[in-house]
Formats: structure tokens, sequence, C-alpha cells
């Protein structure tokens, strides 16, 4: 089929005049028309404006001009990052009939490189959750087994580029929400730097926290992708300006004395050991390209996770306190003003949300905060510490993206049972740094995400090694066996 | 016993002032009072999903600024936090605001209250967004049908200013927040404009038995925006509690409001019901790192402050009430220090600015910022009547002249044939003339009335249209009257 097509591949057929932007976009649209009623990624299809969009490029191809690597390729975006006139829901209730008149930094810089918008996605409301079950509007299956899920929070992204249904989405990562569910569906997830990416736009969750990022089926699309949306913002206030590279340019099959860190504490209890045995072939796999390998220590690991349970919901609670009713979204039906407040709260916000918004709003009352805020504050330095100390010996570490593979839709009804799964994620965003989710392997035939991570805007080393892995492994070639049965 | 012989008052004022940025703190959008509703926004300021703050740096200049008109301390390392709190005019729900770190901390403000001087602490300043405002459809929130919200005044940035409860009388307030606005004014912090709300005041205040170590339990009423709400709610809030502590009551701390109409204050929550602002570090804006450079850079521009102008009139001779006058408007102690450079008669100056001039003005309903009479022209004027060629009497007439036409003083003396008789002969002759006709007056004074001379100077000035020498009549009436 055309459409299964890399990035690079794709914008060869364009340039090459194999096909039309217009065909190929149409062709796409068919094809999550057929997929997405099992995947279910999608929360809004823009088919007619993709459309416009793909004629205008192909003027553009027959007046003979060049074009860029993402023009005229499909896309997709998560639904928390705002597009002007296109609805952007959060996932929520609460912004159901929410159309922003503007746009997120991130979708003006694609827009301006001319990729095609095809739709938004599903995702846990409001970022909150790990499977894209609590989705204000339906679940997202995992296209490698419909009674799984595909992680989440970003799920809505991780299956559709999974499904093939779009050859690249963007993602939001929080506590992991990008790399885990690229480890459940198979595919490349990034989560850049705090500040590499502009969150203008980008509907808050815990905003020390937050970052955008690119979900692909390989490597090298992820770079192509995150050329693109890096890049300093003067509407983002947190966004660093740096020298952007062309990270394609650190794709390279050697990693020949890279020395990669192997955290002892990734590899406690709470790993499954099938999953175990998958990142310990794919470190025998780096030994094999020449990689220093070596065993090392992040002591204040098993702080991290309730750290982060304080930091995260401390900050929603207050960046949640907008959706009131009064200004935009869902709004109740009520005698009077505090009844409207609650009474839109109450029917707009999922439980977790709400779970969330109550953690937060006690830890962060007056008596309690020094004791759960500022506390988790210190752990948060200290967890930063330990990944300096790392990086002043190591160019990566490596572990697993999840200690599980995607389980069954609805069997992780515990909320502390699905936090767990973000245990080898949750640090990184901690300590702000960049970590990519690569395919690795398969458990029972779901797949396995090995993550890597560098230090500070170090993404090029990221993708240095991830590459080198992808090249000398072939799990990023298999796709789900869905694919077929639709075709 | 009476009220001021049994307690003392301690009150603290915070005082906020709309800071004058021609866009708000942290979006583009204009700041500018007035405005068709909800004109004046952006998604920034609506606080719309994923929106992020970004921070207007002539804000922080303003601020530093004021902190150091207010003698503070300006911190090198500050940030900005999150306020937390529930209502339909905060478009996120929170306030972006200041906590532990404030710009601007431990200064004064020295006041004169009676010929004695006291120096009232400063607490702290810091930056703050203003909110939105509702308009009911009715009276009240709770009596209409329905209200709107405009966000103009959102995202307005604000400098919250938190003096130390060191005032003991309602005249000390009054002139602590007189002055303090005052500097505001000549810093160029803010346009001060209280009647549009660019500065509100909350009042704390408590009282306790004269002599006693410990404060009383103070009441916070916020929001009055005039300094003669001050008065009456201070005067309404003292006697209230002093009539509650002699009757026994404890006094319960609480959140009041003003209402102006009813001149009482009501009790708006206590502290039982008192906010828990979740305050936290605004996770979207980072902290806030201010070097000395910059500090130094803002001190070496900041103009002449409202007591230094003032002593340094005093030294050119002006009493401390006539300099006191003059700087109490910033626009008449500019016009002053304009029509100086041009005339060196500090004294002459000043009585012409503060009367006439003045005069002319407020019976026309202007002020100095739109004087049609320029400096220049007042100096101008004013030099020709230190040289003789005009006398006092006709500088009235020629400045009134200026004021109407808009023209010179030397245009309006040579037109109108205003210049000064100072020829004795001319005048000699003139007086020969009056004598003549005023035979009983001239034996009065030669019987002993003095008075008899000034209705005789009175009558040369008369036949010359005012434009004999004062001066020189005088003196040729004595000497001819004595002959």
């Amino acid at each position: 089929m055309t459409i299964f097509k890399s990035l690079e591949e794709l914008h060869h057929m364009l340039v090459q005049k194999e096909i039309s932007c217009v065909e190929l976009t149409r062709a796409y649209l068919d094809y999550v028309d057929s997929a997405d009623c099992w995947v279910k990624a999608f929360l809004t299809v823009t088919a007619d404006s993709a459309l416009t969009k793909a004629t205008e490029i192909d003027k553009k191809i027959t007046a003979g001009e060049s074009l860029g690597p993402l023009e005229g390729l499909p896309m997709a975006l998560k639904d928390n990052m705002c597009t002007e006139g296109i609805p952007t829901t959060c996932g929520s209730r609460i912004l159901e009939n929410f159309n922003p008149p503007y746009n997120a930094t991130v979708t003006e810089r694609l827009n301006a490189a001319g990729a095609v918008l095809v739709g938004k996605l599903n995702m846990d409301e409001f970022a909150m959750g790990s499977s894209t079950e609590n989705s204000g509007y339906y679940p997202t299956a995992n296209p490698w087994h419909l009674d799984r899920v595909p992680g989440g929070s970003s799920g809505g992204s991780a299956a559709c580029v999974a499904a093939r249904e779009v050859p690249f989405a963007l993602g939001s990562d929080t506590g992991g929400s990008i790399r885990q569910p690229a480890a459940f569906c198979g595919v490349v997830g990034l989560k850049p730097t705090y500040g590499a990416v502009s969150r203008y736009g980008l509907v808050a969750f815990a905003s020390s926290l937050d970052q955008i990022g690119p979900l692909t089926t390989n490597v090298k699309d992820n770079a192509l992708v995150l050329n693109t949306i890096a890049g300093h913002d003067p509407k983002d206030s947190t966004s660093v300006p740096f020298v952007k590279p062309d990270y394609t340019q650190f794709l390279e099959k050697n990693v020949k004395g890279l020395k990669i860190g192997i955290p002892d504490e990734y590899f406690a209890s709470g790993l499954n050991p099938d999953v175990a045995e998958v990142i310990q072939k794919a470190i025998r796999t780096f030994e094999s390209l020449g990689a220093e390998v070596e065993r090392c220590s992040l002591p204040h690991t098993e702080y991290a996770m309730p750290a982060y349970y304080i930091i995260a919901p401390a900050e929603c609670s207050s960046n949640l306190a907008r959706y009131d009713g009064v200004r935009y979204g869902y709004r109740a039906e009520a005698d009077d003003m505090s009844e409207m407040f609650k009474k839109t709260r109450e029917k707009g916000f999922g439980q977790e949300v709400k779970r969330r918004i109550m953690l937060g709003t006690y830890a962060l009352s007056s008596g309690y905060y020094d004791a759960y805020y500022l506390k988790a504050q210190k752990v948060r330095t200290l967890i930063k510490q330990d990944f300096d100390r790392a990086f002043a010996k190591y160019d990566v570490l490596l572990s697993p993206t999840a200690p599980t593979t995607a389980y069954k839709i609805g069997e992780k009804s515990d909320p502390l049972a699905m936090y767990m799964g973000d245990v080898y994620t949750i640090p990184v965003n901690l300590a702000g740094l960049p970590a990519i989710s690569v395919p690795a392997g398969f458990v029972d035939g779901m797949p396995v995400g090995m993550q890597l991570i560098s230090k500070h805007f170090d993404e090029g080393t990221l993708y240095k090694a991830a590459y080198a892995f992808e090249q000398n492994t072939e799990y990023h070639l298999q796709m789900p066996a869905l694919l077929k049965e639709v075709r | 016993m009476s009220f001021a012989d049994k307690y003392e008052m301690v009150c603290g004022v915070e005082t906020h002032v709309e800071m004058a940025t021609k866009t708000k703190i942290f979006c583009g959008c204009s700041t500018e009072f007035g405005g068709a509703q909800n004109t004046h926004v952006c998604p920034v300021c609506l606080g719309l999903p994923g929106v992020l703050p970004v921070l207007n740096k002539e804000v922080v200049n303003l601020a530093i600024k004021a902190g150091l008109a207010l003698n503070c301390e300006i911190a090198q390392f500050s940030k900005f936090d999150r306020k937390n709190y529930f209502y339909p005019d905060l478009t996120k729900n929170y306030q972006t605001s200041q906590y532990d770190l404030p710009i601007c901390k431990s200064g004064w403000l020295d006041i004169t209250v009676n010929g004695t001087n006291k120096r009232i602490g400063i607490t702290r300043a810091h930056m703050e967004e203003d909110a939105g405002k509702l308009v009911h459809s009715g009276e009240t929130i709770t009596t209409s049908n329905s209200s709107g919200v405009d966000y103009n005044r959102t995202g307005v940035p604000l400098l919250e200013i938190v003096s130390e409860p060191d005032m003991r009388s309602i005249d000390e307030v009054l002139v602590y927040l007189e002055q303090l606005v005052q500097i505001m004014d000549y810093a160029g912090i803010s346009d001060c404009k209280l009647e549009q709300g660019s500065v509100r005041f909350d009042i704390n205040v408590s009282l306790r038995l004269k002599g006693a170590e410990q404060f009383g339990t103070r009441t916070e009423t916020k929001n009055l925006n005039s300094f003669s709400s001050v008065r009456r709610c201070l005067e309404y809030e003292t006697e209230r509690q002093a009539e509650a502590l002699d009757d026994g009551e404890e006094i319960i701390q609480e959140t009041r409001t003003w209402d102006e109409g009813r001149g009482m204050t009501l009790s708006l929550r206590s502290k039982e019901e008192a906010h828990d602002y979740r305050y936290f570090p605004e996770p979207d804006l980072m902290p806030l790192v201010i070097d000395r450079d910059w500090v130094e850079r803002i001190r070496a521009s900041m103009p002449e402050l409202p007591a230094a102008k003032k002593a340094r009139l005093q030294a050119l001779g002006l009493s401390e009430y006539d300099a006191g006058v003059i700087i109490a408007s910033k626009a008449m102690a500019a016009f002053f220090d304009q029509a100086l450079a041009r005339i060196d008669d500090a004294k002459l100056l000043a009585n012409w600015v503060m009367g006439d001039l003045s005069g002319l003005l407020k019976t026309n309903g202007r002020s100095f910022e739109d004087s049609p009479v320029s400096p220049e022209q007042l100096a101008g004027m004013l030099a020709l009547i230190k040289k003789g060629d005009i006398s006092g009497k006709i500088g009235k007439t020629v400045l009134e002249e200026i004021y109407n036409t808009g023209k010179d003083p030397e245009m309006i003396i040579k037109e109108k044939g205003l210049v000064q008789i100072s020829d004795e002969g001319e005048l000699g002759k003139i007086v020969d003339s009056i004598l003549a006709a005023n035979e009983k007056s001239v034996a009065d004074y030669q019987a002993g009335k003095e008075s008899a001379l000034g209705f005789l100077v009175g009558q040369v000035m008369k036949a010359t249209k005012g434009q004999a020498n004062p001066g020189l009549v005088n003196k040729l009436l004595r000497d001819k009257l004595a002959q």
C-alpha cells in the first residue's frame, strides 16, 4: 500500500510526482475512515481543511517549487494543542465545544512547514492517565491488540502512528505520556528537553513538566519533525534560546565508544521479567556495536514517583481552575453562580481529573505546603543531581520505558497500580531531560520500548544511539496485524 | 474620657497602584482606561486554555523605580507566584503575583504632620496583575438578573505597596497616602488618577489602650479609592472599634468593605472563612534575576522627587507653605521649574504661579498641564516687571491677554501701548493736574491724614490707565506735597 511509508519516502513520492498531495491526503483520509473505527485514535478528522491545504501544495508542486521535508505530508495532533477554529477538547467534556481562536506555536510551525493536519487525537482527559481510558469520550485501542490499551496519555497519537493512520503525530509528555504509549504501540516517541519546544497553546496539565514531542515509526522521521517544532519561542517564557542543530546530522550507525549507563534502580522489583529480558538483549546489541556499557545508580529514584504525584497535581489544581463554565466550554444549568461552578466541574471533569485536583489542592493548602509541595521540590532537586552525576560519566542512560507491555482495557482499576506504569519515565520529567522510547522487541506479540535518556539539549546523542540500534535491529519494521485486515 | 485620651489607633495601609505602562503585564494588550467592553483583550489576558504569560520588562523597570523612590532594597532574585482563588472576574482563577520574594522590601517614607517629622516603614512592594470587572444588570451581584464581565482591565500591571503599621492618627494616614501618591506621580510610576481607580487603598486598623504595648485585633477595609473615603472610613471604623471595646466586646479579625453611600464599613468575611490562596511559584515564568547595573541605570534616571524639590524651593527663598503648595501639583511644579530657568526670582515667580495664573486657570476650569500661558511667556512678563517696563498691575492685564490670545508679552505691551510711564517730566504734569483737581485731599494730607496720599496715587494711576510707574508717582506726590 502506498501510504505505509516513512516521511522521507512520502516526501520523495511527492517530489517525483508519483502521487499528488491531494491523492496522498485522500489515501490517508480513506484509510483513517476504515481503520479508526477499530483504533479510535481520532476525536476530530479535518478532511475538508486537509484537502484544501493539499490542493495548495499541489499548486506549488506544479509550479515547480521545492518542497520542505514535511511539506504536503499528513499529520495529527494530540487534542491538547490549540488549532484555530478546530475543536480542541483536551479529551474533556468540559472543553467539548471549544474552538480556540488561535494556534499553538507547534501548530503554527507545522502549518508553516506545510504539513497537512488530518485530525485531532484522543488522549486521557487533560493528559492525566497512562492508558487513554480516561478520555472524556471513548478509550483508544492498541493497534497490536484491540483489547489492550495504547498507553497514555498520548494514546491516540501513539496508536494512530502505530496503525499508520498518519506518518507522524505530536504528543505531550508530563510524566511519560509520549514514551510509555510509544513503547506500548511499538513506535518511536521523543520527549524533548524542557524548554526546547514551545508550550504556547498546549493546554496545560503541569506547567513545569509538560513538553511536546514527536511520535513516528522510525528515528529519522522523528528527527525531521523535531527539526520543525523545536526552537525558541518568545511567547513561552520557559522556552530556551538555544542553537538548534539539524537533528538528522546525528544519525549514524556507529556507536563505538558511546558510554551507556544502566541505572540499577530501573531494573528492580516491579519490572516484568520478560520485558527485562528484552532490554537485556538490547543492551547486548549496544555492546556488540562497540558501546561501553556500565551499571550505575540513581539513588533517589524511589522518591520520584511520590514527588511527581505532589507536583503534577498541585500545578494541575491551579491550571484547571479556569474551567468554570464562565467564558468558554461546557456550562451546567444552575440557579446561582456558585452552584453553576460546582455543577459545571462535577459534570465536566472525569474521575481522574477530579482526583488530581483534590490531591493538588490539598498539597498546596496552608499547613501542608511545607510537608508536601516544598518537600517534593527538594526531592526534585535531588533527582536532578542524581542525573547530573550520572551524565558526568555517561553519554546516555538506558532503561525499559515501562515495566510491562500494554495491559487489557479495564484491567487496572486501581489508580496507584496505573501510576506505577510511569515509574521509569517520571524522573526524566522532574529533571527536564530529553528521553526517547524506541521499539526494542516483543513479549507475547506486544511491543516493548527501550528508553534512552541524555543530558539537557543533547537530543542529538539520543538520536544517534536510537538510530544505531534501530538500523541494527528489525523491530521497527514490524507492523500490527490489524493493518493487513483493514487493507 | 474621650476617645483620644483612652485609645491609640494603629494603622497600616496596602496601596495598589496601576503602573503607567502602555501594555499589560503579561501580554501586548493596551492598558488604556475606558474603551468599549472587552476590546483590550487577547487569548493571553483572557487566560484561554494553553496561553502563557510573558513579562513586560517595563513593569519591572517601574517597580524598581518605585522601590528606589521609597528607599527600598531591590531584590537581586525575585519571582512570581500564583495566588489561587475563584471568581468570575479572574480569567485563570488565579492571580499571578509575588509572594515570598517581592521585588522591593524594607523601605521607608518620611512624612511631616503638624510640623513633626515621622518615618513610616515600607514593608514591601510587589508586582501583580489586575483582575477584570463585573458589570451587573442591577445594583449588586445578588439582586441582578444577569452579570457580564469586562476584561479590559485584566492584566493591567499593579504595584502593591505595603506599609508597616506605623501610623497612629488619621492625619498621619492621610499625609502618608498623599505623599505616597505624590511620589508615584512624580516618579512616573502611575498616572495616579484616583477617580479612575488607578490607586486603591486597603486600610488595616486596630485600637489599643494608650500606653499599651500589644497591638489590638485589626480589621482590613478593602478598596477605598479616595482620600476622603479613607478619612471617613477611619473615623467610622475607629469609632466602631472603640464602642465595641468600651462595651467589652472582642474585635473580630475580618475583612470589611466600605459603603460610601451609608458611610459605614460592613463585614465581608471573617478570619475563619478567610481564603487559603495556596500560593506556589508560577511555573510559566522564569525567576527574575536583577543585576546591580540594571538598578543603577534606573537610579541614574530618577527624576527629582517631591521632598527634594521642596527642599530646593525653600533654599531659593520660598516659605515652607509656598514650596508645599507648588510641589503638591506635579504639573504646577514642572511649570514653575521651566519658568525658573528664565527668571531669577523664585519668590516673584511663586507669587504669580500660585496667585494670578492659578486663579486664571481655575476660573476657566483648566490646569497647569494645559495652560495656555507657557512658562516662557510668564517668565518673559515677569522680566518686564523687574526691569520696570510695566507695573505689576499692568502685568495682570498682560497675563490675561497672553491667556486669551497666546501672544508674547512684549507684543501685547507694544500693541496696547501698555509701557510704563517713567518719564518724570511727563508724570509731573499729570501729578500737578491731579493735585489741582483734588484740593480737599491735598488739605487732608497736609493735615496729617496719610491715607489721602493713597487716594491721590490712585487718581494718577487712573488718569494714566495704570501705566504710571507707581514708585515714581509716590515720589513725585510726596515731593510736591512737601513743597
